[in-house]
């Protein structure tokens, strides 16, 4: 005979405004199998739990149904202190009467009734529950970290740090990311590579960390604790257990003038290449897209040169598969491509640069040798002007959102350039200078009153460009209120920071959200802020928003926290809501093996004791379903069931509401 | 025979006439039968959007529900200011079908928004497809900059498939005649517009700038689409050219002009005798 308990919570006045929870609770104590009925402001608070603890043990509850928020909210807290008061947690269940009734209601008498309907459907449930028990799964003690800019590389370090093994996989040819382009970082004006470059280093010697460079993510399979991922080890032409990385190979190569990417395309690279000297690994590899030998046969060069015979024109991609059981994904952003403004040249003008061509002029280790010299015609620029929002804050034509390291890149490199050309101007056009962080605001204060720069405010609506080569910057100056027209040498457009390409596919892969501009939604924004609603993968760095060093290594080490404290126990505990197959009326159709998104479902020989086959029955595989119900859905002899959600229960809820 | 509707608004029979020659003319070369609105009315340009909206709207919804009526999927509006009169009412009435209903009312006809309006750019670019780029067989050689004003490419929402910024259907249909295209700095610069009467300074200021980026990027002449932005660069020009601010005089043309001279159609037919700076030195045997 069931035993079940209601509290109904008024949730402060968020349900209490719309739905009379005194009425609900009276309502519910009348209905059939309910012996103790009862509300409260609170429920969730440590006197609500009290409440219900003290009544499973002093009613001798069978069941409870805690009318209150969202399960997505509370479901754990309320299971939690019913387990503590004795009761098996699977036994206890929530009937939404917040986001489903008082939130999106206004009228109190008809919201009150609803409130009494959705009680009732979940007495009925709770009086068919059964007692579940987690299901425990051992955990690969291995993680994953995709991306090895700085965030990838922080991760991968603080996860190795804690005893755990790491496989960090970068897309490029070196760990580093975008951090190792960069000249000087503010607000201290630390040299990039020299606080970097040490990292990447350890990231590649210790011992507990594997590096995947030059390789992708194909597929990935299983869920927490136990992911299954291929990665594509894609062809490098150059042996790495052979090569020395001496060079030999790539100052012989004939092909010298390919934009090199690692230079925004302002210095050139071989066909076989190292995207920069201080690169990890420092080993070459061979843009198949370029060499004459993979494209046409002819050369053969750099094999010939190879003291070692570490060049392999016939090497290929491998898929190799490795086992993890948590993922860091940290895959970072990319410039929005400002040739999408026709005002601004549409992308053809050479001296109109992004801020990462400016980054590799201003670089001691750049094409130019940290020289600042115009792309046309290698003349140093005497008027530079800077614009922070291109492409952000612009709805019509570009992203809603603010990229937030703009400003202050942008007057970094205000600053730098008045460093090295003395008598050069340096205008910075802004919509509003967002310096919030630690000493970012006195940063920008310094560009301008200590380094001289020519602050706006206004936007930039058409840059012309002179047949001298001379540009013509034209804006708003919106503090005067009059237009402006500045003749510059270089422009440098603060583009807008978006996700990298692939990233969405990527996170199809692996299960996680994003946004409508292709950043990496977070579990919550405030509480989980590394976490994703796919569990057991985190998030660190741009690609889940715009972030700046210091925040991208926070949020790194934040992730590899949340990696240690899932590995720090050898098995999981599972949420026991998987399917079950009756083995005595399974017909053995097959419709839920096909069916099974996951894999879950597959054949079971019933033996015999002499070991001889009876008949083939459908089987779940506890470990790999997700509840879903599919099987349960198509099976024809209805002999798949959900544990927790069975079929009898869906019909008692449904039953209850008519 | 392919039928056009044909919007002429009141500047194709004042000071846009050259306009509205040139265009019958290539329409007549191309096999296009443009036939006018019966009954048309002002498309309130100017003036009836900054005194009345409901008129502003009221005025063109009028013009179209007339087209529509009289069977005309397709109306080609010449004049750049009727153009953008006519396609903006559309893209309002689309979001706000409430409008629509009192507009409806107002105007004692329904619009079901049937009717698509082309601009001068779209429907010379829709000929040149048609089978007019192999009747442009007169060689001009020219140097050529397109000059697109404001409303040929601008305007609120008004999607013409061309980059709002950086327009290039004209320069398309200026290759097609054959014409060296010239990347300039003022293709969708303001030359004044209807501050003509009223600030002629200022008009004067800003057709000089448009006139001396041409002349930098070595243009002999400048291509537009825009009655208002012809008559601020062609009537204007003589005040310029009187007061020594502009070196020489640079003949401006309509698009239309340009490709019926590449098709072979006399200049007076085409109307360059009526422009204020002269052109028809420009085609060989010309003036």
């Amino acid at each position: 005979m069931a035993r079940i308990g209601v509290f109904i919570c008024h949730c402060g006045e968020n349900i209490g405004r719309t739905v009379d929870c005194p009425a609900v609770a009276a309502a519910a104590a009348r209905m059939p199998g309910v012996v103790h009925s009862v509300d409260y402001k609170y429920m969730c608070s440590d006197p609500g739990q009290q409440m219900i603890k003290k009544a499973i043990v002093e009613k001798k509850l069978t069941g409870v149904v805690v009318g209150a928020c969202s399960p997505r909210m509370h479901e754990r807290t309320f299971r939690a202190a019913a387990a503590e008061a004795g009761l098996n947690p699977f036994l206890l269940e929530m009937a939404n009467l917040r986001e489903h009734c008082s939130w999106v209601h206004s009228d109190q008498a008809a919201a009150t009734q609803k409130a009494i309907d959705l009680v009732r459907v979940m007495v009925a449930k709770a009086r068919r529950d059964r007692a579940l028990r987690p299901i425990r799964v051992p955990v690969e003690p291995t993680a994953l970290v995709v991306g090895g800019g700085i965030a990838g590389i922080q991760a991968a370090l603080d996860i190795a740090a804690g005893g755990k093994k790491v496989v960090l996989v970068e897309r490029g040819p070196s760990i580093g990311g975008h951090m190792a382009r960069l000249s000087e970082t503010f607000p201290t004006l630390d040299c990039s590579q020299c606080i970097l470059t040490p990292r990447m280093v350890e990231a590649a010697s210790h011992p507990n960390i594997t590096l995947m460079t030059y390789s992708e993510v194909e597929s990935v399979e299983g869920f927490v604790g136990n992911f299954t991922v291929t990665v594509r080890r894609k062809a490098r032409y150059v042996d790495p257990a052979k090569c020395t990385g001496c060079g030999d190979c790539f100052n012989k190569c004939p092909l010298k003038k390919i934009p090199n990417e690692f230079d925004a395309g302002l210095g050139m690279r071989r066909a076989i290449y190292v995207p920069f000297p201080q690169a990890v690994p420092n080993k070459p590899v061979i843009d198949a897209a370029h060499c004459t030998m993979l494209q046409k046969g002819k050369c053969g060069l750099c094999a010939k040169v190879c003291p070692r015979g570490a060049i392999d024109y016939k090497d290929q991609d491998r898929l190799e598969k490795i086992k993890v059981g948590a993922v860091v994904l940290a895959t970072g952003f990319q410039l929005w491509d400002h040739a999408a403004y026709g005002e601004y040249g549409g992308g053809r003008y050479q001296d109109v640069i992004d801020g990462f061509a400016f980054e590799r002029l201003a670089s001691a280790s750049g094409p130019t040798g940290g020289r600042i010299k115009r792309p046309s015609d290698g003349v140093e620029p005497k008027t530079v002007v800077f614009l922070s929002c291109c492409g952000s804050r612009d709805d019509k034509a570009g992203k809603k959102y603010c990229s937030k390291i703009c400003c202050m890149y942008t007057a970094k490199h205000a600053m730098l350039y008045r460093h090295k050309v003395h008598d050069g101007r340096a205008v910075v056009f802004y919509m509003d200078v967002r310096a919030a962080g630690k000493g970012y605001e006195e940063f920008v204060r310094r560009a301008i009153e200590a380094d001289g720069a020519e602050y706006v405010r206004g936007r930039v609506s058409r840059i012309t460009r002179r047949k001298d080569g001379t540009l013509v910057v034209r804006g708003a100056d919106t503090l005067a209120g009059r237009p402006v027209t500045i003749e510059a040498d270089l422009v440098v457009l603060a583009d807008a920071v978006v996700p990298r390409s692939g990233s969405e596919k990527l996170a199809q892969l692996f299960g996680v959200g994003y946004d409508q501009d292709g950043f990496y939604s977070e579990a919550h924004p405030k509480l989980r802020p590394v976490e994703t609603a796919a569990a057991g993968v985190f998030l660190a760095g741009a690609c889940q928003a715009p972030k700046d060093i210091p925040e991208s290594v926070s949020q790194a080490s934040a992730s590899a926290a949340k990696v240690l404290g899932l590995f720090a126990k050898p098995e999981l505990e599972r949420e026991p809501i998987i399917a079950r197959v009756n083995r005595t009326t399974c017909a053995h159709c097959r419709a839920c093996i096909s069916a099974c998104p996951y894999g879950a479902t597959r054949d079971f020989d019933v033996l015999d004791r002499a070991g001889k086959v009876l008949r083939t029955v459908a089987e779940v595989n506890e470990g790999l379903c997700q509840g879903c119900g599919t099987c349960a859905a198509v099976c024809r002899s209805h002999s798949v069931d959900l544990d927790g959600f069975t079929g009898e229960q869906i019909h008692a809820e449904l039953s209850a509401l008519l | 025979m392919k039928t056009l509707g044909y919007y002429p608004g009141c500047s194709l029979s004042g000071g846009g006439i050259e306009l509205d020659l040139s265009v019958r003319a290539l329409a007549k070369t191309a096999g296009v039968d443009l036939r006018e609105i019966e009954d048309w009315n002002c498309c309130g340009a100017s003036a009836a959007h900054s005194l009345d909206h409901s008129l502003a709207v009221a005025l063109p919804f009028r013009v179209l529900a007339l087209a529509e009526s009289q069977g005309l999927a397709e109306v080609l509006a010449p004049c750049a200011a009727c153009f953008s009169r006519l396609k903006g009412t559309q893209v309002r009435l689309a979001r706000n079908p409430e409008l629509n209903r009192r507009m409806a009312e107002l105007v004692e006809r329904p619009y079901q928004g049937g009717v698509r309006i082309l601009n001068i750019n779209e429907f010379i670019a829709a000929l040149l497809k048609d089978g007019l780029a192999e009747k442009l067989t007169r060689k001009l050689g020219l140097k050529a900059v397109a000059y697109y004003g404001c409303l040929l490419s601008r305007g609120e929402d008004i999607v013409t498939g061309d980059d709002a910024e950086d327009p290039q259907g004209m320069e398309a249909a200026l290759r097609a005649a054959g014409c060296e295209v010239l990347s300039w700095n003022a293709s969708n610069e303001c030359c004044g517009g209807g501050f003509s009467m009223s600030k002629t300074g200022s008009v004067l200021d800003l057709s000089q700038a448009i006139l001396d980026e041409a002349r930098a990027a070595g243009a002999d002449l400048v291509v537009t689409g825009c009655p208002m932005c012809h008559s601020n660069l062609d009537m204007r020009q003589l005040e310029l050219v009187k007061r020594r601010r502009v070196p020489g005089a640079l003949p401006i043309l309509y698009l239309s002009e340009l490709l019926g001279l590449a098709a072979g159609l006399e200049p007076g037919a085409l109307g360059l005798d009526r422009h204020f700076i002269e052109s028809r030195q420009l085609v060989r045997g010309g003036a």
